[in-house]
């Protein structure tokens, strides 16, 4: 009697631990999927105005999402991907914009705009050196600014 | 019959900014005061003109008048009161009608707080602004017209895109466009300058709370439609390099850069050549977004229009404003003068750093923004530049203005030393390192970017409370710690805020990139799944009817340890006159952590993909934002604006011309 109604009162509990399921991710392979989501970030979607082929919900996105997912299972690595896709759409299917003799001013830009600012630093800092005609300023130790009584209405500076 | 009245209230308007444009200009090159002070009241009568066009078109989308083009276009009847009258600047024509309201505020606004200022300035002022003006009126009476009729009209409108039907997007254009319209004012200041050949530190004094201002609502601008874009587009991102996003952003760099140089012209008469410039290009920028935004050259979000006409215009506009300013820079440069020296190792040249990385950090996002448009005129083959770009040359570059965010505040003018400074901030530095290492081990996993992304944010904190710190103990004041911390200006104290702003974004940035998580997964009524820490569980599914939408709703219970932490409702809505479905995300807000949950796709009756992300600390970015606006109002709120006004008004005193002497009686 007792065993029974243990075993019960276990089916019972195994059912209600039935009920609240978890839930089933959307990918049958997860691991695989994530890898997908990844690549999918840095694509384009085709068909819409701006947006990842990861976000969007487009059937052209969906449908290119698939295949990736096919050709993945078929063990082809990011790069057979992307080479696929490019060879499809081109460039422009890449956020990423390869590395190529037209892109070459797109990547250094960042670093030449830098370097020609720091140029301009200098030359500005050698230029202000080299002015003479100087007069100082009126403390040379730096008292916090705002401790300064109010001098002709001035009150308070940083 | 009323929007034809707004329609010729336009017409006069442009008339009046015209007047307001030539003739004070034209007068304050003769020295004719009478003329001069035209300006104020044309100011006055335009934004009267401009005020009546608005309320006109406001008018026809709050009666539902879809006789006019432009509310069929965008209204709708069953659209709610409040956004039919967002509605009004929801399109092309309108936005463009809200700009030239901005702006015909502003220059009323300029005119009415400057009366300490010299007629002659202010005249220049006003009539630059007059012209900018008259070229967006023109732009609209002749490209895009909010008045034009519809005949015969339709039964109802198309509605206003769903994604805009939201308490975000009513503020978002408008604190944007305070932001570009108030960089204008900044412009305007800088040709004044030219102008006159006049260029010292009482003009930084001037310029520097018009342009902070204009600044800050900017800065509310971005963070508004970046925190839409979080809450209303249903992807959980924030920012995507979009072209759109973009064309503020760089505004923003280059105008945060401004006003830096605004204050060390102000403090010491240095860098007007570069103030001015800067100032230009600011302005020039904002302009630029717009012809970004307007013309439809980019593939982006929201691209308003796609007339080309339209594009051709602005494009001419904006090259006559920044040609005409960068021909009158040329010529005018060498008046300008150099003033004083300073350094190599002082604020001076810390300042000029950082406003060297500043201005490369906005020529890359040009750079990146603009690269696929010139490529594909130029024949050579159809790129995208996305986030992947951004995200690695944007961070390396912005480095470097970060450490100098710690330093800058705390070196002296003129000439500060390494090794002093090196030693006052070694303990900041100390406690940075310490949270940059340890606080990624609190989270649960340690990565190197996150490190470093905590290392800029905690340098930038532990520095600025460094300085505050060292400025009481020095403090001159013997009252007290309250009267040595209130011995400090407001415009110290906006700086403070400011910096920690830009700490606080950064490390919010960095935690929410470092350990969000999602799931994607099928729920049918009964199943649960576990998010970062949280186990959410799909209660029941229903639908719900709006004012002009269906939506189907899901009920997520969201529990932690077994105890129940909230419950939310995402919807899939479906607005009945555009047809497209929508997703309206549920948030549960918190400051150390927000929950996403989304209804991505149905399958069959009973059952959703459901997407759900745990972002911690995501709310720190917009906060970040939102205290580096409070800085700037600080900083404009500052008294020595107000006593300058106050002493001025009781006797104009001369102000001396010697950049260096007027920098030491300063100080």
């Amino acid at each position: 009697m007792i065993r029974m109604l243990i075993a019960v009162a276990m089916l019972a509990a195994a059912s209600a631990a039935a009920l609240a399921r978890e839930a089933a991710p959307v990918a049958d392979d997860p691991v695989m999927e994530k890898r997908l989501m990844t690549l999918a970030a840095e694509l384009r979607c085709l068909v819409c105005q701006n947006q990842t082929l990861a976000d969007s919900q487009a059937e052209l996105a969906k449908d290119l999402r698939n295949e990736i997912r096919e050709q993945m299972r078929r063990g082809a690595s990011d790069q057979d991907v992307i080479a696929y896709l490019v060879a499809r759409y081109g460039d422009f299917v890449l956020y990423r914009p390869p590395l190529k003799a037209s892109t070459l001013l797109l990547w250094s830009g960042p670093a030449i705009l830098f370097l020609i600012g720091i140029l301009l630093l200098v030359r500005t800092l050698r230029r202000s050196r080299g002015l003479a005609a100087d007069a100082p300023l009126a403390d040379a130790a730096d008292p916090p600014d705002e401790a300064l009584p109010a001098a002709g209405g001035e009150a308070g500076r940083s | 019959m009323i929007p034809e009245i707004g329609h010729f209230s336009l017409i006069l308007a442009l008339l009046i900014a015209l007047v307001q444009g030539v003739f004070p200009l034209l007068c304050a090159a003769r020295g004719s005061t009478v003329w001069m002070r035209m300006g104020r009241s044309a100011a006055t009568a335009q934004l009267l003109f401009v005020a009546v066009a608005f309320a006109a078109l406001t008018q026809a989308f709050v009666v539902n008048d879809f006789s006019v083009a432009y509310v069929a276009s965008n209204s709708n009847s069953a659209l709610p009161l409040q956004y039919r009258i967002a509605a009004v600047w929801g399109g092309h024509e309108g936005s463009m009608l809200l700009w030239a309201l901005i702006l015909s505020a502003w220059t009323v606004a300029v005119g009415w707080f400057s009366r300490q200022l010299p007629e002659e300035f202010i005249a220049r002022v006003l009539g630059v602004m007059g012209l900018v003006s008259g070229g967006f009126l023109a732009f609209m009476l002749f490209t895009s017209n909010p008045f034009l009729r519809l005949i015969p009209a339709p039964q109802d409108g198309r509605d206003l895109n769903p994604l805009l039907q939201d308490f975000g997007m009513v503020l978002h254009p408008p604190m944007l466009y305070m932001g570009y319209v108030g960089f204008s004012v900044a412009f305007a200041f800088a040709i004044a300058a030219l102008l006159s050949g006049r260029l010292d530190a009482t003009w930084a004094r001037w310029s520097r709370p018009w342009t902070t201002l204009a600044w800050l609502f900017l800065t509310l601008g971005i963070a508004l439609g970046s925190f839409w874009a979080y809450y209303e587009l249903g992807w959980g991102g924030w920012w995507f390099w979009d072209p759109v996003e973009n064309a503020s952003f760089i505004p923003w760099l280059v105008g945060t850069a401004l006003i830096h140089s605004l204050a060390v012209t102000e403090r010491r008469g240095l860098f007007k050549g570069w103030t001015v410039l800067l100032a230009i290009f600011t302005f020039s920028f904002s302009l630029l977004g717009t012809f970004l935004v307007r013309s439809g050259v980019l593939t982006s979000v929201h691209a308003f229009a796609t007339d080309p006409l339209r594009g051709v215009f602005v494009l001419v506009f904006l090259g006559v404003v920044v040609g005409s300013a960068l021909l009158l820079f040329a010529w005018r440069a060498q008046q300008v003068g150099l003033g004083g020296s300073f350094e190599p190792v002082s604020r001076e040249s810390m300042l000029l750093l950082n406003n060297v990385v500043l201005a490369a950090a906005a020529g890359t996002v040009l750079l990146g923004t603009l690269y696929p448009l010139v490529l594909d005129a130029l024949g050579m083959g159809k790129i995208s530049v996305g986030p992947p770009y951004f995200d690695t040359v944007f961070v390396p570059l912005m480095a470097p203005g970060l450490f100098l965010l710690g330093i800058g505040p705390i070196a002296h003018w003129k000439k500060a030393s390494l090794p002093d400074l090196a030693a006052r901030l070694r303990w900041a530095f100390a406690a940075g390192l310490l949270t940059a290492l340890l606080v990624p081990f609190a989270m649960g996993r340690w990565s190197f970017p996150v490190s470093l992304g905590l290392l800029s944010a905690a340098w930038i904190v532990a520095s600025s409370m460094t300085d505050l710190l060292q400025r009481v103990r020095h403090s001159r004041e013997t009252a007290g710690i309250i009267a040595k911390l209130a011995a400090n200006s407001r415009s110290y104290y906006g700086m403070l805020l400011a910096h920690i702003g830009v700490a606080v974004c950064i490390a919010g940035i960095t935690l929410v990139k470092g350990y969000e998580s999602d799931k994607d997964v099928r729920m049918q009524v009964g199943d649960t799944v576990d998010v970062g820490g949280y186990r959410f569980g799909l209660d029941g599914l229903s639908q719900v009817t709006g004012p002009n939408y269906i939506a189907t709703r899901g009920e997520i219970s969201v529990t932690r340890d077994g105890r129940r932490v909230t419950t939310m409702y995402p919807e899939k809505r479906t607005y009945r006159v555009q047809n497209n479905p929508m997703t309206e995300a549920a948030i549960d807000w918190g400051f150390f952590r927000d929950l996403y949950v989304a209804l991505a796709e149905p399958l069959g009756a009973r059952a959703w993909i459901v997407r759900i992300l745990h972002k911690p600390f995501v709310e720190w970015i917009w906060t970040g934002w939102l205290l580096m606006a409070l800085g700037g109002l600080l900083a404009v709120c500052d008294r020595r604006y107000r006593v300058a006004v106050r002493s001025a008004q009781a006797a104009p005193a001369p102000e001396p011309l010697l950049p260096e002497a007027g920098g030491a009686a300063a100080r």
